[in-house]
């Protein structure tokens, strides 16, 4: 069996990053994974522009983005395999590949899973009514416009906010589709305020939070949904229901990470990212398989993406000299205001970054880190949304002893 | 002297800025984390523009799109008549990011331009 020092699954921006970051620390055999034709996963579709100001400094379009680490791969010389879809890993990180040339298997010391994320569909929201056709992902619709110019309706209903819905109510408009409105259930838009501003505001696109679609009717195609108000708990309130005629309905309701492989790989995830469980070395519960990306927890920005990946090949790099990576012991606590933290555990050892997502909108809120009963770290900011990864360090000189932490925010 | 919030759409965090305006003239912003935001409100009080993404037809490629953005923003008015002139563009495989699709798109000043590698095939 082919022996390979790292592989890496899948060759989207948080793949592709990773495998240059490694190639950069030394590390010469790292072989990327991909089962599309063409390297840059998602980005492919996302034609629209705004990437990159954080990682490049420049606003990019998608292709341009991964453009730019497909050039620094190919100048570093990664190994890329396209067309080849991996079908399983092993806790002994045998990694089983389906390709052209019939199924492959090779032994890696470390494996980095990469997989990115897929869309909630409807079934996922059991949204009642009949199964027609011109129900799809907004992404789907986003492959079928901008990749096989396949138009994919003229009269459109979003549901949900999440940025890709917005992206999506913009293209449509622009292709020539009359986009009704978008009806989030939250009274909160899951989007970027700048996705509001220029993919809705811009285009008069109505967006109606607190509500929801309750019922999709239609024989052969969609002809109709109705819509409702929802309360605070989400639930419907009787009497609001409306119909709207449409052709199409667009379903812009959430991501989760693509953790199949993960699983098998006997990899724990953690219920609120439904990503797997890391330390501050990007390791997962497996030794020497670690995760980064959207696949470890779905981010708002690509450049987010690329910099997470970046930072796991250290701990990748040090799990390939030593064999092993110290134990972890410290726990990342949150409080009910905050959704989720990535890493849920640390050495205390070493400066870590945290992203975490808060619950709700707040103002200015304060964070505080506590280990023990002191404040370890603490900071304020004016305002804070589900819809926006917050990020901050913690120094290794910050932490106190080997108990665990615990991050907490209040207005 | 009037007062209207804005979001501004430079960058990812998503400002909000409220903003102090007479005749067009910016007296007072408050809200921009970055001297951008400033120049942005600036821009959407007397001639707001936006950048715009879309595809171009192409032969002989793998894919019968390929991807392509403007160089500048445009007037947000003018960004229906933009997209006639890319509707109607064809390009032919191999193009290269970065190559020129439509110069001076509407006499705008804008370029339209490629932003995927695409091979024949």
């Amino acid at each position: 069996m082919d022996v390979r020092d790292v592989v890496i699954v899948g060759g989207g921006p948080a793949g592709l990053a990773a495998a240059v970051a490694l190639k950069k620390l030394g590390i010469s055999d790292v072989l990327v994974i991909e089962r599309e034709k063409q390297l840059g996963g998602i980005l492919r579709q996302c034609i629209h522009d705004g990437f990159g100001l954080t990682r490049f400094g420049e606003t990019l379009s998608g292709p341009e983005y991964s453009q730019r680490f497909i050039d620094e791969a190919e100048a570093c010389q990664v190994d890329v395999a396209v067309n080849a879809t991996v079908i399983d890993i092993t806790p002994g990180k045998i990694v089983t590949i389906d390709t052209r040339d019939g199924l492959l298997q090779v032994k890696a010391k470390a494996v980095v899973l990469t997989m990115g994320c897929r869309e909630r569909t409807r079934g996922a929201l059991s949204i009642p009514g009949t199964r027609p056709a011109g129900v799809y992902n907004a992404g789907v619709a986003q492959s079928y416009i901008n990749l096989y110019n396949t138009m994919v309706g003229k009269n459109v209903v979003i549901m949900g906010s999440g940025d890709i819905g917005l992206i999506m109510a913009r293209r449509l408009t622009l292709e020539g589709a009359h986009v009704e409105g978008v009806f989030e259930i939250l009274p909160y838009p899951s989007g970027l305020p700048r996705n509001i501003e220029q993919c809705l505001n811009d285009y008069g696109i109505p967006l109606y939070l607190s509500h929801s679609v309750i019922e999709i009717r239609g024989e052969k195609r969609i002809q109709s949904v109705v819509v409702a108000q929802a309360d605070k708990n989400m639930q419907v309130i009787e009497g609001t229901e409306k119909e709207f005629p449409c052709d199409t309905l667009i379903l812009s309701v959430g991501l989760i990470p693509e953790n199949e492989l993960s699983l098998g790989a006997g990899v724990c995830l953690d219920e609120r990212t439904k990503g797997a469980v890391v330390d501050d070395s990007f390791q997962t519960s497996v030794p020497g398989i670690f995760a980064a990306g959207n696949v470890l927890h779905v981010h708002d920005l690509v450049d987010f993406v690329s910099l997470e990946a970046e930072a796991l090949a250290e701990g990748v790099h040090q799990y390939l000299r030593e064999g092993c990576l110290e134990e972890a012991g410290i726990r990342v606590k949150t409080d009910c205001h905050i959704g989720h933290v990535i890493p849920q555990k640390v050495s205390g050892n070493k400066e870590v970054q945290l992203s975490l997502r808060v619950r709700q909108p707040m103002k200015s809120c304060r964070f505080r880190i506590r280990q023990g009963g002191s404040i370890i770290r603490e900071f304020k900011v004016p305002k804070a949304i589900p819809a926006e990864m917050i990020q901050f360090r913690i120094k290794a000189e910050d932490f106190l002893s080997r108990e665990d932490i615990e991050v907490t925010v209040d207005e | 002297m009037n007062s209207r919030v804005f979001t501004c759409i430079l960058c990812p965090n998503g400002c909000e800025i409220e903003v102090c305006h007479e005749d067009g003239r910016v007296l007072e912003t408050e809200g921009n984390k970055c001297k951008k935001g400033q120049q942005y409100v600036e821009q959407e009080l007397t001639d707001p523009r936006r950048t715009i993404a879309s595809s171009v037809r192409i032969k002989g490629s793998f894919l019968p799109l390929c991807s392509v953005r403007l160089t500048k923003p445009v007037p947000k008015q003018a960004i229906f008549s933009v997209m006639e002139e890319i509707n109607k563009a064809e390009l032919t495989a191999p193009v290269r990011i970065g190559e020129i699709v439509i110069r001076n798109v509407c006499g705008l000043e804008s370029d339209v331009i490629v932003t995927k590698n695409m091979e024949r095939s």
